[in-house]
């Protein structure tokens, strides 16, 4: 992890105190995985990001325009809508294609989860690193799942389409909760709540981690990766 | 619900804030029915106009029909606005799909605070509204819209009915905010048992070939709200002009302030801005058929194909297929699918008075697009040469020609601008039996009764003749310029120009009329070895032919 320096310390080992965790499960073909897994983070990420914070004088802020787009699936019957955010697409490919390949990897019974953690990051004193104090995880379980012929893959498109559509549903319900958001920070604060580094919109420090399930059905840690978004400038 | 613990302005704000959330809500779910893809940018500056932090464009004319049934009300108890979304078929057929609700109940959340966590979670919702309009079933069928039918919307605001939308529908909630007047409620009512005939049955019946205008000319509705087509759009000439929010009195500034945590300062600017009041040129909107005259080739990629109209990126035209005979002595045409799209665009004018009650077009949001005739994907251009070259000895060659019949925005005389597009290939793997060898050749089995009376041998028609040189009752068709490659032919007196004229308009094929109906793809596929094996039978005959070729 090249930014390890500034890493704050170990991924949670679970969710932590007040931490939300919800759980998605779907099962895909081998080449619907990049898609799904898209659809499902993007939705996430729709509702967990903000216009760009401009703060002003006396404490107040004004905040940016979120736009959004309709993406459309090659290999599946759906479509879902994202933030208009290049660099965030990127971001978000990058971490699914290694998902993705970690999957397609020998040990791999197709079977693994990639997780989507939102913190907040506490300042500590030196020597002591900061603390990540996650508020809301996302796990999405993927089993990949291994298909005949043509008729049964196109059966797919439109099943993984709808199951699709009812985690669509299911994401929008934990988001209708109003449950615990971080409190809007002061312009000092800002980079504890938030990820400023992208210029166009500003989600919420996220973290996405992935783990392949082994043959042997145990989570391993051979194949823990982790993809750190910091937002401290050096 | 007691409002005395409402500040003034706080109530001021709350009203302002529910009214523009009423109207980003009908803005999201009509765009959502466009048939398109919607694009917005992301702004790091705010530009003040932006309701919710969310850039969602304002189409005038659902504005204009968004506050006309609001008529100054807000949503309240039992007052609540309701977005009807339904589908019109080219039969004249139409069905309740959903109805989008935004209700206010009277449970109330004094202790929220209005200009910053109604104010967020009001934007919270309208993002949750642009997810769940692209779950529900009705987003697939809009997305295929405007060939055998379109989708309108009506808003109403009242009571909420949902006894159009048929037996056992489902209802997804949106979300809601508290609110200290009560709480806002988004959902919605869908019917399901469309969900999958729809799909499967507007997939594959084949085209409807020359829809007639006719067919869409609406009759006044004898509800109270018009319903409109998702996507009509009133161009700026169009003589309609809806002052967009944009333009409004009312622009939303909003910045918040951190410290202390509850104190916001929101200032709301009246911008002075030239509105012209608006101008409804008829209050009967007609929901016309797209025009676009179209036939999917590629099953494959079925789900999700734009309609031909208006998309702006589209993957694949929908080009309509006619098989005419053609003279042994000339090779068929084979023609690349040109990737620069190669379709002049019709010019459009805008449409007046009495010919706009029959002749609106369906436009697309952001002017007048022309989707590029190409197939969708590199693997069906494969296919399709690689089809075609196995018929090349065949003696009853068939030139295959595409029209891309575009249309312009608010044409004013009948639709008959068909621009030869470029030439495709119209084999794509699970195409309907289009191309047919020897049972739809007109050269083996003549047309039963052809409304044009020029056979092949007969009288030459004067190349400059316009619109269709046969005269028959289908002039649909003003062929602008036709240039067929190897056309000339010192034989006969005909190039194949004026044969092709000729034979412009073949009748129908009986496999694409509606009788025959759906043959599923696993039928055109098993009928293939059948094909195959006949042809092979013939193989010394065909040999025999391209030898007296060489």
């Amino acid at each position: 992890c090249p930014l390890s320096s500034r890493c704050c310390g170990p991924p949670s080992a679970g969710p932590a105190m007040n931490c939300r965790a919800e759980v998605l499960e779907v099962s895909v073909e081998g080449r619907q995985v990049e898609e799904a897994m898209l659809a499902v983070l993007h939705t996430v990420l729709l509702h967990r990001s903000t216009g760009k914070f401009h703060y002003k004088k006396e404490g107040t802020y004004s905040i940016g325009t979120v736009g959004t787009q309709d993406v459309d699936c090659d290999f599946i019957d759906f479509a879902y809508v994202r933030v208009s955010s290049e660099e965030l697409d990127r971001a978000l490919r990058k971490a699914v294609g290694e998902f993705k390949d970690a999957l397609r990897g020998s040990g791999s019974d197709g079977m693994g989860q990639i997780s989507l953690e939102f913190y907040q990051k506490k300042k500590s004193r030196w020597p002591f690193s900061d603390e990540c104090i996650p508020w809301e995880l996302w796990t999405i379980k993927v089993n990949v799942v291994n298909l005949a012929n043509e008729q049964e893959r196109q059966i797919c498109r439109e099943k993984v389409g709808e199951k699709l559509c009812e985690k669509i549903i299911n994401i929008v319900e934990v988001m209708n909760r109003h449950e615990y958001l971080p409190k809007m920070p002061t312009q000092s604060e800002v980079d504890n709540v938030f990820d400023t580094s992208l210029k166009d919109v500003q989600p919420y420090l996220y973290k996405i981690s992935y783990q392949i399930t082994d043959s042997l059905g145990t989570s391993v840690t051979t194949t823990m990766r982790r993809l750190i978004k910091d937002t401290l400038a050096l | 619900a007691m409002d005395t613990d409402l500040s003034s302005q706080d109530r001021k704000d709350l009203d302002k804030f529910i009214k523009f959330f009423a109207l980003k809500t009908v803005q999201v779910i009509v765009q959502a029915r466009l048939g398109e893809k919607i694009c917005t940018r992301s702004s790091s500056s705010p530009t003040g106009s932006d309701w919710f932090n969310l850039a969602i464009k304002d189409i005038p004319e659902v504005t204009h029909e968004a506050k006309k049934a609001l008529a100054g009300q807000l949503p309240a108890v039992g007052r609540s606005m309701c977005v009807e979304i339904s589908l019109k078929t080219s039969e004249g057929d139409s069905m309740e799909l959903e109805i989008w609700c935004l209700e206010m109940n009277e449970k109330c959340d004094k202790e929220i605070k209005v200009s910053y966590t109604v104010y967020n979670r009001l934007s919270l919702l309208l993002k949750s509204l642009l997810a769940i309009t692209r779950v529900t079933p009705a987003y697939r069928l809009s997305r295929k819209q405007g060939h055998e039918y379109v989708i309108l919307y009506r808003i109403y605001f009242g009571e909420v009915q949902l006894s159009g939308l048929g037996e056992g529908f489902q209802t997804v909630r949106v979300g809601t905010v508290g609110t200290p007047v009560g709480t806002i409620t988004l959902s919605c009512a869908y019917r399901i048992n469309l969900a999958f005939m729809s799909t499967r049955q507007f997939e594959r019946t084949p085209p409807i070939m020359g829809i007639i205008i006719d067919h869409f000319v609406d009759r006044p509705y004898p509800s109270s709200s018009p319903m409109h087509p998702c996507n009509y759009r009133a161009g700026e000439d169009n003589g309609a002009v809806y002052p967009s929010v944009e333009d409004s009195q009312e622009v939303c500034t909003t910045s918040f302030s951190t410290s202390p945590p509850s104190q916001c300062v929101f200032t709301v600017t009246k911008a002075h801005f030239q509105t012209p009041p608006p101008v409804v040129t008829d209050t009967l909107k007609v929901p016309v058929m797209g025009l676009a005259f179209s036939h999917q080739l590629s099953s494959s990629r079925l789900s999700y194909q734009p309609a031909a109209l208006g998309v702006g990126s589209a993957d694949m035209g929908y080009p309509v297929l006619f098989a005419g005979g053609l003279n042994a002595a000339h090779p068929h045409q084979l023609v690349g699918p040109g990737k620069e799209g190669g379709v002049p665009p019709v010019p459009s004018q805008p449409a007046h008075g009495t010919q706009a009650d029959q002749e609106r077009m369906c436009t697309p949001l952001d002017g007048v697009h022309y989707s590029a005739a190409t197939p969708s994907s590199s693997e069906d251009t494969e296919t399709v040469s690689n089809s075609s070259e196995g018929k090349c000895g065949s003696p009853h060659d068939l030139l295959e020609t595409i029209f891309i019949r575009k249309v312009g925005a608010f044409v004013n005389k009948p639709v008959n601008q068909v621009t030869m597009a470029n030439l495709d290939i119209p084999f794509a793997m699970f195409a309907p039996k289009n191309v047919e060898l020897e049972d739809n050749d007109p050269m083996v089995n003549p047309p039963e009764s052809p409304e044009t009376e020029s056979p092949l041998q007969g009288s030459l028609h004067s190349e400059g003749s316009s619109g269709s040189s046969t005269g028959n009752t289908h002039d649909d068709f003003v062929m602008i310029d036709f240039k067929p490659a190897f056309s000339k032919d010192d034989i006969l007196p005909m190039d194949l120009g004026t044969f092709y004229r000729e034979f412009q308009n073949p009748p129908q094929l009986s496999s694409l009329s509606i009788d025959i109906g759906a043959q599923s793809m696993a039928e055109d596929l098993d009928s293939l070895p059948e094909k195959l094996a006949v042809h092979e039978k013939n193989v010394k005959e065909f040999d025999a032919f391209v030898e007296t070729l060489q």
